[in-house]
């Protein structure tokens, strides 16, 4: 779990934010996961435009 | 029968004209003046930027779309605005001055009933010593503000990358080459996929990148920052992006006024006062944007720059621009019918509208350098602004008193997909929404902002809609059969 934070100096300015790991990265190239995420992010994006449109 | 002339074939101009030519009957005449024979969808400009992508698959010629639909399509860069017409003539007009059509160089005058000025930015590389003389990028640096900057900067990337094979270590700084830069998306973009490309080539290891901005923390976006729902959390974007550049391994340099550009090495002010300078092999630098200079005149021929543009040569709309101090600021200063409150039939779209002022709040050094970044109003908002404009003025040419449509940006939301990679399945990207664009913190206490429409997240399902986006605008942009089904 550690290799993922390796890179990361302590007091450095990346040491100060969140880092993801493991699970996380697995979860952005899931590809059944990430076909959820399309419809997801496309309704969202369509909600926004009809938003928009005056 | 009306004419409109329209002032830029950018993606506000090109939207405008292309909505107007569709709802105009054949009677008016709609008229593009451009200097450019080529339509550029910059936001893969990226792409280009890293060889993911040739030159010719972001581009396509104008001039056979225009004569599809019935547009008056003039390459030539529009040189002033009379917009009371001149002594023995109340005709309104504006002066161009072509660049193509075989009439290079020759001047021309084009009376219009309306006009719309979406000319997009001057790209100011002169307004920072080295970064280049006037509109023209210097020898030090690069850019991926124009597909030719574009092709350019891959060209100097693979150079770099032959280095490092051969045990070279290479530095690269991204970001904005001045203190009042715009578009820190773009460079927040290009440096993940440099960052991408050189993890794709093996030589990862053997490069240091880094992030030079305007911005006074990572993730303001020229927006004063945003906050996600994410995870249960109204998380700020500056986590979302410092998260972004630990976990790449990237740092940063925050608050930077870059003021100075030799070979190798620029040298910046910081928010704190500090003069500092940081060495590179390779930087893509953004330059600061400003209005293209355009000119007007009078009845009389006197000088009225002035009251149609600002002093930063964007032109001047129902905004309001005494809006004082940070504190004092609303939405409603923001413009809503993008209409010239001095001459009602000339209205401005995307970059061209001069803003009421920033969104970030104004800082500045001990020095008094003012550094922060300018509002950013390209894509989806241009586009919108297009078609609102677009809107009003057929609305008033069939005899409507005032415009019909608004596009103001505070109310409006704006996506934004950043990605890293160009690959089906190994690139992702960082998709974002935001709404409304100028926080309302009136309505939304705390945010400024809607967190039901205002999200991030990182993924392939990102990386995909910004496949989707290429294509999709391309084929929008070329006005084939059922572009109007494609939204803005």
């Amino acid at each position: 779990m550690s290799k993922h934070l390796n890179h990361i100096e302590p007091y450095s300015p990346q040491f100060g934010t969140m880092v993801p790991m493991g699970f996380q990265k697995f979860l952005r190239t899931c590809v059944l996961w990430q076909i959820v995420r399309f419809v997801a992010i496309n309704i969202r994006m369509t909600i926004l435009i009809l938003k928009s449109h005056h | 029968m009306a004419r409109l002339v329209i002032m830029g074939g950018g993606v506000a101009g090109h939207t405008a004209a292309s909505f107007a030519r569709k709802w105009l009957g054949k009677e008016h005449e709609v008229v593009v003046v451009t200097p450019n024979s080529q339509w550029n969808w910059i936001p893969s400009n990226i792409w280009v930027g890293v060889g993911g992508m040739k030159k010719k698959e972001v581009i396509f010629p104008l001039a056979p779309v225009y004569k599809k639909v019935g547009i008056d399509y003039r390459q030539a860069k529009a040189v002033s605005i009379n917009p009371e017409g001149k002594d023995g003539s109340d005709d309104a007009f504006i002066t161009i001055e072509y660049t193509g059509q075989d009439k290079e160089g020759q001047s021309e005058e084009l009376t219009y009933d309306y006009l719309i000025n979406s000319t997009g930015p001057k790209l100011n590389f002169g307004a920072t010593e080295g970064l280049g003389i006037g509109t023209e990028m210097g020898t030090h640096t690069v850019s991926v503000c124009t597909a030719d900057h574009a092709e350019h900067a891959n060209h100097e990337l693979q150079a770099c990358i032959a280095k490092m094979r051969a045990g070279e270590r290479q530095t690269f700084l991204i970001g904005t080459g001045h203190g009042m830069c715009t578009c820190q998306g773009a460079a927040f973009e290009y440096i993940f996929n440099i960052e991408h490309t050189l993890k794709a080539e093996g030589v990862r290891d053997m490069a240091d990148i880094i992030f030079i901005t305007n911005e006074s923390f990572l993730g303001d976006f020229g927006m004063g920052g945003i906050h996600f729902s994410m995870g249960g959390y109204a998380t700020s974007s500056k986590v979302f992006a410092e998260s972004l550049y630990a976990e790449r391994g990237m740092d940063w340099i925050l608050g930077a006024h870059v003021n100075k550009v030799e070979e190798g090495k620029v040298t910046y002010e910081s928010l704190d006062g500090e003069i500092d300078e940081q060495e590179f092999d390779f930087a893509m630098l953004i330059p600061p944007f400003a209005g293209v200079g355009i000119k007007a005149y009078a009845k009389d021929g006197s000088d009225i720059t002035d009251t149609i543009f600002a002093p930063n040569g964007f032109m001047k709309v129902d905004a309001n621009y005494n809006a004082g101090a940070y504190e004092n600021w609303k939405p409603s200063d923001w413009p809503r019918t993008l209409q010239n409150q001095d001459y009602k039939n000339i209205f401005a779209a995307g970059i061209a509208f001069a803003p009421p002022h920033t969104i970030s709040k104004p800082m500045s050094s001990p020095n008094g350098t003012p550094i922060n970044p300018t509002p950013p109003r390209t894509g989806m908002p241009s586009a919108m602004m297009g078609k609102a404009v677009a809107g009003s003025i057929c609305d008033m040419i069939k005899g409507a008193p005032e415009p019909t449509h608004t596009a103001s940006m505070a109310e409006m939301g704006a996506a934004c997909v950043a990605s890293a990679g160009k690959g089906l399945f190994s690139g992702t990207a960082a998709a974002m929404t935001v709404y409304p664009i100028i926080p309302d913190f009136e309505k939304y206490p705390g945010t400024g902002r809607d967190l039901n429409g205002t999200t991030g997240e990182l993924g392939l399902a990102a990386h995909w809609i910004k496949h989707i986006l290429h294509f999709g605008f391309l084929w929008k942009a070329k006005l084939k059969p059922g572009w109007t089904l494609i939204p803005e």
